[in-house]
């Protein structure tokens, strides 16, 4: 078992195109750190020195993790991470 | 009941109940009708207070031009308001939201200038930001950015809301300009201690995260997250279940967001009978479905439904 991250099109030229790829960590950060050793250059795309950035939106299992502790937010084998940019999106 | 005029019938729409949708007595989902204003969205509340306030403010005179980047429902209901106080309406809109409302805006007598369908709702602000530099006289109301917007839910959402149910334990809406939840979840936060503010967001086609770099991102300026609670992605296929569900097990005809912030509240409802804890959970319902009927969202199977629906359902 691993953690699903889920890779937003402008970012799969750090992941050889691929939709959605593996990786391990107890936390947020570590998963990032470990994707990072894999597909080098992801994690300066996703964190700067205040944290998550502004225009990237991450949810663990469909929940924000801005709300579950941003980077500290535990995560386990057989979560779902989808990675999103923040986008003007909807029907309004 | 009576009005002296169609806009000030505006809001008071019902809370009405979902018994069969929710797991049970003691964790209760309650649907806000929005689509009985009347334009048939919640945008009318937001329409009506972002005109008022630049009428006040001297901005808008009659014979102004309106311009205003939207995927449709905020257009409708500027469009409706621009005809009835005497001010023209030109809406920016991604070129491929659904026919539907491009009728009803050309009914009420607006202009509609196309943005690219790649990029969505992104490339209409920054389409319509350009035309508002072009054409200074034009009024841009923004709705992402105009505080007037959030004000609507704050004077007149929230306050109903409690009303109906001063034993509220979950707020739920949908995540666009972040107008309703910024301002009915500052309401209610001030009148409810404990209340959880949840922000239902679609996750959208890949065509609307087509961004060309990451400094091409858009956050609302309206938006402040130490308002919410949490905030739930809910998938194109979660999102037309919940739709359906709504028409076949409590009747009521809805457009797709519902079905995000149904999702998201029986998400929460299940949360809170798992702790042992009462939830009394409201789930906005921004419109109604007709406008989607051509999308093909409510007939065939989910599948066939969600496949058609790439590209098509969010702008």
């Amino acid at each position: 078992m691993a953690i699903e991250v889920r890779i937003p099109t402008i970012l799969r030229t750090f992941t050889g195109g691929a939709k959605s790829v593996e990786g391990s960590g107890d936390t947020l950060d570590a998963l990032i750190a470990d994707l990072d050793a894999q597909h080098a250059g992801l994690r300066d795309r996703l964190v700067d020195d205040a944290g998550l950035r502004r225009f990237i939106n991450v949810y663990l299992n469909d929940e924000d993790v801005r709300f579950l502790g941003g980077l500290s937010a535990p995560v386990k084998d057989g979560d779902t991470v989808t990675v999103l940019p923040a986008v003007a999106g909807g029907m309004r | 009941m009576r009005y002296d005029s169609l806009l000030d019938s505006i809001g008071g729409t019902p809370l009405v109940g979902l018994p069969h949708l929710s797991p049970g007595p003691e964790a209760r989902l309650w649907a806000k009708l929005e689509d009985r204003n009347p334009t048939g969205s919640v945008k009318d509340r937001a329409a009506l207070w972002m005109v008022l306030a630049a009428e006040k403010e001297g901005l808008l005179r009659p014979g102004c031009t309106i311009l205003e980047p939207t995927s449709g429902n905020t257009g409708i209901s500027l469009a409706m308001i621009a005809s009835l106080r005497g001010y023209k309406l030109v809406c920016v809109m991604p070129e491929n939201t659904s026919a539907e409302r491009t009728q009803l805006l050309q009914m009420y007598g607006a202009s509609i200038v196309y943005s690219p369908a790649a990029g969505g709702s992104n490339e209409a602000v920054r389409v319509a930001k350009q035309m508002a530099a072009e054409n200074p006289s034009w009024v841009m109301l923004y709705q992402y950015g105009n505080e007037a917007n959030a004000r609507a839910h704050y004077e007149t959402t929230g306050p109903e809301i409690l009303a109906d149910l001063p034993e509220i334990t979950h707020f739920v809406a949908g995540l666009g300009t972040t107008g309703t939840l910024m301002g009915t979840g500052r309401y209610l936060r001030e009148h409810v201690p404990g209340v959880q503010i949840v922000a239902a967001e679609p996750r959208y086609g890949e065509l609307v995260y087509g961004l060309r770099n990451m400094d091409e991102g858009f956050v609302p300026e309206l938006y402040d997250d130490t308002v919410l609670t949490s905030r739930f992605s809910v998938s194109a296929a979660d999102a037309l279940r919940r739709t359906r569900e709504l028409v076949s097990c409590e009747g009521i005809f809805a457009g797709i967001s519902a079905g995000c912030t149904v999702h998201a509240g029986l998400a929460l409802a299940r949360r809170a009978q798992d702790a042992g804890e009462r939830a009394d959970i409201v789930v906005l319902v921004a419109d109604g479905g007709w406008k989607y009927l051509s999308t093909g969202a409510y007939s065939g199977t989910l599948a066939e439904a969600e496949a058609r629906l790439e590209g098509e359902l969010w702008a």
